[in-house]
């Protein structure tokens, strides 16, 4: 039995068509994921991202435990701010990839929302270390909220209309911040490469927020259309980009990796000694100039080497076929590649993601 | 949606729709245009190229995979629909209007041993 969000059944009501995504029943799109997509780039569109986990953690050991669990330090953090981490095994392999926010208030409390296909394994890899420290720190699943993102160039006038009471707090949220009002939790960040917002709040109050969203035109989108978003703009997903097997360095995730101070974390040591190697394999775009779709594991063909698609799709804004592509050290952007379609071998162009960024075309 | 009565289907999920001079207008249907997705890409094949039965003739390429389309008889290639190669998602809004070519059959009678309506529902019916 898959397990379903508290809007499952608004998405049914919309027509959704529903697929299983790590044991959820979520919908992939509602009609047309490339509408949705586009109605993203050029308006507002929402998610149902209640599938996702939200982890606060709190006691007096919270940061000790964070900056010694997360690749990036989340002893940067101010209350109100967020940051795009990976947290690592020892050998430095990737386990997840999360967002975590210290909350706007005075106690030292964090807030993590970590990918729903490996929450669980997250959890226990929380637990485990927590014990293995001795940390002082509790680690408590918010299983009470519902999570819903908000994204396009319209999305702080289009949650002000909808929600007018938190106009004051999304007219003054900066980028990659995130405040708290009443029991609702609103930060700016999102997967989609535009403006907009993330809001977790109970459970009992996520219809109406998506009721009152859809009255003002926000258009709802599916799973569909949030993988052609964020592979436009460049962001890595879990379980694709990266996996146990990878490191942060062969990710294109070194920049989310903080080696300037000597505070230890899960996996430096490892990460340091690869960062020694001449032959490290790197995470580039790449744009298909013929016809046709890439797709994830058809093979590259560079003149460094071979390489692999980690993920491919056809992007609608840019108007066609984009990639992401694990390739040798040496592979630079405007380079010729050749990659086999299912068709025969095809050209594609390197090139450095993203793709498209807060609705215009880069590459 | 329902399969239309007067149209014929494969089991790969063609349909044919026999016009009044012989030849014959082919499509893919809404179950499987609900398969793929949107639609990104259409394949077409050259006016004038003869197909026996089965033979891939086309392929439809969505967001999610590439399909190939089949000749549903032998015969020749008498045009192709232009509209729906530039507009691929005409075919998911409309799957039994959009055709994607015409066919010259060699022998209109094999045209009427296709899967009517009901046979074909039957055949989605099992699969499901």
């Amino acid at each position: 039995m898959l397990k379903r969000t508290v809007l499952f059944d608004m998405h049914r009501a919309a027509g959704a068509k529903m697929v299983d995504f790590g044991g959820w029943e979520m919908p992939l799109h509602y009609g047309s994921q490339i509408e949705e997509h586009l109605a993203v780039r050029s308006g507002c569109g929402m998610f149902d991202v209640s599938h996702m986990r939200v982890v606060d953690v709190a006691g007096a050991d919270a940061l000790r435990a964070l900056q010694l669990l997360l690749a990036n330090d989340a002893g940067r953090l101010v209350a109100g701010k967020a940051l795009y981490s990976c947290m690592l095994r020892h050998d430095g392999g990737v386990l997840d990839d999360l967002i975590v926010y210290r909350l706007a208030d005075d106690t030292a409390t964090y807030r993590l929302v970590v990918n729903a296909g490996t929450a669980d394994r997250d959890l226990a890899w929380l637990r485990q270390v927590r014990e293995e420290r001795a940390f002082d720190c509790e680690f408590r699943e918010r299983s009470d909220l519902a999570l819903i993102a908000v994204q396009g160039p319209n999305a702080r006038a289009c949650v002000a209309r909808a929600v007018p009471h938190i106009e004051p707090v999304v007219e003054a949220l900066g980028v990659f911040c995130a405040a708290v009002l009443d029991q609702w939790f609103i930060a700016r960040t999102g997967y989609t490469g535009e403006d907009g917002f993330e809001i977790a709040l109970p459970e009992p109050q996520a219809a109406q927020l998506w009721q009152a969203l859809a009255a003002v035109d926000v258009a709802a989108c599916g799973l569909g259309a949030r993988d052609t978003l964020r592979l436009e703009a460049g962001m890595n997903l879990y379980g694709a980009e990266m996996d146990e097997s990878v490191t942060p360095l062969e990710s294109g995730l070194a920049w989310t990796v903080d080696l300037r101070t000597a505070r230890d974390f899960i996996g430096r040591s490892a990460l340091e000694r690869q960062r020694a190697e001449p032959h490290l394999r790197q995470l580039l775009g790449l744009k298909l100039l013929d016809r046709g779709v890439l797709r994830s594991h058809q093979s590259v063909v560079t003149a460094q080497g071979p390489g692999e698609i980690t993920s491919g799709t056809f992007g609608p804004t840019i108007g066609c076929s984009i990639a992401l592509a694990r390739v040798p050290a040496g592979v630079a952007p405007k380079e010729q590649v050749s990659v086999a379609l299912r068709s025969g071998p095809a050209k594609a162009v390197v090139c450095r993601p993203p793709f498209v960024r807060h609705g215009r075309v880069l590459a | 949606m329902n399969n239309p009565p007067e149209l014929r289907y494969t089991e790969s999920h063609e349909w044919v729709r026999t016009q009044a001079d012989g030849s014959v207008l082919v499509g893919i249907t809404d179950f499987a245009q609900d398969a793929l997705g949107d639609l990104v890409f259409i394949d077409l094949p050259p006016a004038g190229k003869s197909f026996t039965a089965g033979q891939v003739i086309a392929v439809v390429e969505s967001v999610k995979a590439a399909s190939d389309i089949y000749a549903p008889v032998n015969g020749t290639v008498t045009a192709v629909n232009d509209t729906v190669k530039d507009a691929p998602e005409k075919v998911n809004r409309d799957a039994f209007g959009a055709w994607l070519f015409q066919m010259q059959p060699q022998d209109i009678g094999d045209v009427g041993r296709l899967l009517d309506a009901a046979a074909y529902q039957a055949q989605l019916d099992s699969e499901k």
